[in-house]
């Protein structure tokens, strides 16, 4: 009944979605404001119809109801509660209403905003409706994740979900993810009205930086919990791969982050319009294509899941109709949009401007080479491959200079920047990067002059933030009450930048070290037998059978001693073997030290030496937490920056700072 | 019948049989010689695990993979050039096998394809610094754009 309940509240908000789309399109055309109320409130309805379907799933979930479809094959009674919940969302329909649930969710947040004007409101809503029609639609007619089974062949227990998605992280990964990927949603609407209504202006650019914003930072979490789930989870010990398929998640965070900093530009100066809009567009149609690349199958990955071609093609259909459809809009209207307010090459919009370029390069190159092996295969059926190495070179080739220019940018002045000043005032960051690069060659043994450059990088870029952050609360300079007036009084939105270029300062310290340094060893060890592993020893204690709720194990206790010979911890790495499937996985276990971290995975049994045996392969990540760190304090920097005042209160006063002569921040 | 019991035997069965069998021993297949081995590893995260999901030999544990270590490791020991190495492999197995595909005609845009954005980049920042300084006097639409900046909007 319930399960009816929520089918039949799908179908509504089908119904709802083409409302809202046609409401709103009626309510601008004659400009007449009830209609285009209605539309909102049409809006508001998909969005409640949407979360009585989805409760309808998690209801089923919960209650093992194997009479549908969806539960039966991705559920199982002996499932803990959390990941019966989590596997509401982990097959192919499931995510697709988690998809649906966000779009309609930002829709209603739009739809109830006072703040936008009555046109580009009423096209953005429109656009959302339109984008909800396609996606509802899809599911309702393709991907139905309430369908019942035929009652005379329902199971007695369902097919469990895959044990290797049995995790917190991965519980939380897609929800995050989603609201990111669908947050950008709402930029693309905005982006869509704004052509439509043919006006770019920096109001525009305040009123889509939270969405972009939140987005952004939903983005950075959920790829930073996938990329934290694959490196305990899959037992490599790397935290990142460049799979198809995160890549596939990459992309749109790239293209959102070139979209923050162009729409700063856009906001304070009126320059890029049309090149905001265009990431604007951008950014959400990489989202939707990273949903089909995921799902289709077109990619061989690790982590695709829920594949199915014959939908994928459909998929492929309601990425083009949106994306395509946009995309011949804004042909035909970005020509019109005004664009000309003149900057110098060094100068705030200058520094920004090239961080574009070099953010869309790094897009291009993650785009090119996740999809050339499908177009090579498609056009002159030569099978290639692009893999970690080519990324690792051109994505690093086009980030370093990213990194060099950006602790110059923010002190640099809209217009026309004294680069000679804004390099006075570096000079202290200059000398700590040196200084790090150096310690970094003289100290870390063996020695590689790129990771000391890349130590370097990180330590220019985290001393360079700190520093314009001392430069505009004038630390030093000014009396101590002064700076404690300018500390309290500077703009949440300039913190959330610091706290975020320190952010990925920190991530570069952490991937620059870990890359060069991480260490590994591999032994077949008996009871009481040891290994080295980067001056640790390794001590194979015992090894006992271990029960969870779903699994047997075999568990190997291994005492991790560092080169003092000072215990760090016992760890318990398993050999997991799910009753239900008989599918075996590597527990890892992690001993954290500091910023380090001693990895152990307990892999088959094998002859030692002396007799019988486990596999132990131990990796040593020196400061792999930084590699974490960091983009959780960038996600921090943008909440951050979402709190900012100048974003929730009286729209003239921003307005007006806004067209004010570049002030001198 | 609920078939749980059954498999649970089993499984315990099974994790007996995977802690206690012997089996071939991966410490073993190593270089002697450190730097060999060293080259060895290199290579390995150069070529891709045929029957994988995406993943190099260096991380697979499919027993392709392991042929496939086995084979560079001895065609080192014999002395043979990681370009030698390359092209064996390339000879037997096609283009598909090397994750950072060899440059050429078809796969230029790999790299050609980010210079030109970042050349278009250059372009439009170098035409847009030659724009005129003074703009012309304002259009009726900017005057009423700057009269709603200048806080007449009621929105």
């Amino acid at each position: 009944m319930i399960d009816e309940l929520g089918q039949f509240a799908l179908v509504l908000a089908l119904a709802l979605s083409f409302g809202q789309c046609a409401l709103s399109v009626a309510g601008r055309v004659r400009r007449d404001a009830a209609l285009a109320g209605a539309g909102e409130g049409a809006a508001l309805g998909a969005f409640a119809a949407i979360v009585v379907g989805f409760g309808a799933l998690i209801h089923a979930f919960v209650t093992s109801d194997f009479s549908v479809l969806n539960v039966a094959a991705n559920s199982h009674t002996a499932k803990p509660l959390i990941y019966k919940v989590a596997g509401a969302w982990g097959s192919h329909e499931g995510s697709i209403l988690l998809w649906c649930l966000m779009l309609t969710g930002y829709g209603a947040a739009m739809a109830a905003s006072r703040r936008l004007p009555f046109g580009l409101k009423a096209s953005a809503v429109a656009t959302q409706g339109a984008l909800g029609v396609l996606f509802i639609g899809y599911m309702v007619f393709a991907s139905n994740p309430l369908a019942r089974i035929d009652p005379a062949s329902i199971p007695v227990q369902g097919d469990s979900l895959n044990p290797l998605l049995q995790d917190p992280a991965l519980a939380g990964h897609p929800p995050f993810l989603y609201a990111g990927y669908v947050g950008l949603s709402v930029v693309f609407s905005l982006s869509t009205a704004a052509l439509i209504e043919g006006r770019v202006d920096p109001a525009w650019a305040r009123w889509i930086r939270p969405w972009a914003l939140a987005a952004w930072g939903l983005l950075t979490v959920g790829i930073t919990l996938g990329s934290y789930w694959a490196y305990y989870e899959l037992g490599w010990g790397g935290w990142w791969a460049w799979d198809p398929v995160e890549n596939a998640s990459f992309m749109p965070w790239l293209m959102a982050t070139a979209l923050l900093h162009s729409a700063a530009v856009t906001e304070k100066r009126g320059a890029l319009a049309s090149w905001t809009v265009l990431l604007g567009l951008g950014a959400f149609g990489l989202s939707m294509m990273g949903a089909f690349l995921v799902r289709s199958g077109v990619l061989t990955s690790v982590h695709a899941f829920a594949i199915d071609p014959r939908r994928g093609l459909l998929l492929l259909g309601v990425l083009g109709v949106a994306l395509g459809g946009a995309l011949a809009l804004y042909a035909w209207r970005a020509p019109a949009l005004r664009d000309e307010a003149a900057f110098m090459a060094v100068s705030r919009e200058g520094a920004l401007f090239l961080n574009n370029i070099l953010l869309a390069a790094a897009t291009a190159t993650v785009l090119i080479g996740t999809l050339l092996p499908l177009i090579r295969s498609a056009i002159d059926g030569v099978p290639i491959s692009v893999g970690a190495p080519y990324f690792n070179l051109t994505f690093t080739a086009l980030v370093a200079p990213a990194l060099v220019v950006l602790p110059a940018g923010p002190l640099l002045a809209w217009k026309r920047g004294d680069l000679s000043g804004a390099l006075r005032r570096l000079i202290g960051a200059a000398a700590a990067a040196l200084a790090a690069a150096v310690a970094t060659l003289a100290l870390v043994s063996p020695g590689s002059v790129l990771a000391a450059a890349g130590i370097g990088l990180g330590a220019w870029v985290i001393a360079g933030a700190l520093a314009e952050a001392a430069e505009r609360v004038r630390l030093f300079r000014a009396p101590w009450p002064e700076v404690a007036r300018r500390v309290s009084g500077l703009p949440r939105g300039a913190w959330g930048m610091t706290l975020a270029h320190v952010g990925i300062g920190v991530f570069a310290l952490g991937a620059a070290f870990e890359t060069a340094w991480r260490a590994e060893a591999t032994e077949a060890l008996a009871p009481g037998q040891s290994m080295r592993l980067a001056g640790f020893q390794l001590r194979l204690e015992r090894v006992q059978e271990a029960f969870g709720p779903n699994y047997e194990a075999g568990r190997a206790i291994v005492r991790v001693a560092d080169p003092a010979g000072r215990l760090v911890c016992e760890a318990a790495p398993e050999r997991r073997v799910y009753a239900v499937n008989g599918q075996a996985l590597s527990h890892v276990a992690i001993c954290p030290r500091g910023l380090d971290d001693v990895y152990i995975v307990a892999g088959d049994a094998r002859a030692a030496p002396s007799g019988a045996g486990v596999l132990i392969r131990g990796y040593w990540n020196p400061w792999v937490r930084l590699v974490f760190a960091g983009p959780l304090l960038m996600a921090a920097g943008g909440l951050l920056s979402l709190s900012d005042r100048r974003l929730r209160f009286a729209i003239t006063s921003r307005v007006r700072a806004a067209a004010a002569p570049a002030p001198a921040e | 019948m609920n078939p749980a019991p059954t498999l649970r035997r089993a499984a315990i069965a099974l994790a007996a049989v995977v802690l206690l069998s012997g089996a071939a021993a991966a410490p073993g297949d190593r270089l002697g010689d450190p730097a060999q081995e060293a080259r060895a590893r290199a290579l390995f995260r150069d070529v891709r695990c045929l029957v994988c999901q995406s993943e190099s030999i260096d991380e697979s544990d499919a027993d392709l993979a392991q042929d496939l270590r086995q084979l560079i490791r001895q065609q080192i020991a014999a002395g043979r050039t990681d370009a030698q190495i390359r092209g064996f492999l390339v000879s037997r197995y096609g283009q598909f096998v090397l994750l950072a595909p060899k440059p050429s005609l078809g796969n230029a845009i790999l790299w050609a394809g980010p210079l030109l954005v970042v050349a278009a980049g250059a372009a439009a920042l170098i035409a847009r610094r030659r724009l005129p300084r003074e703009s012309a006097p304002l259009s009726s639409q900017e005057e009423d754009a700057l009269g709603k900046y200048c806080g007449d909007d009621q929105v």
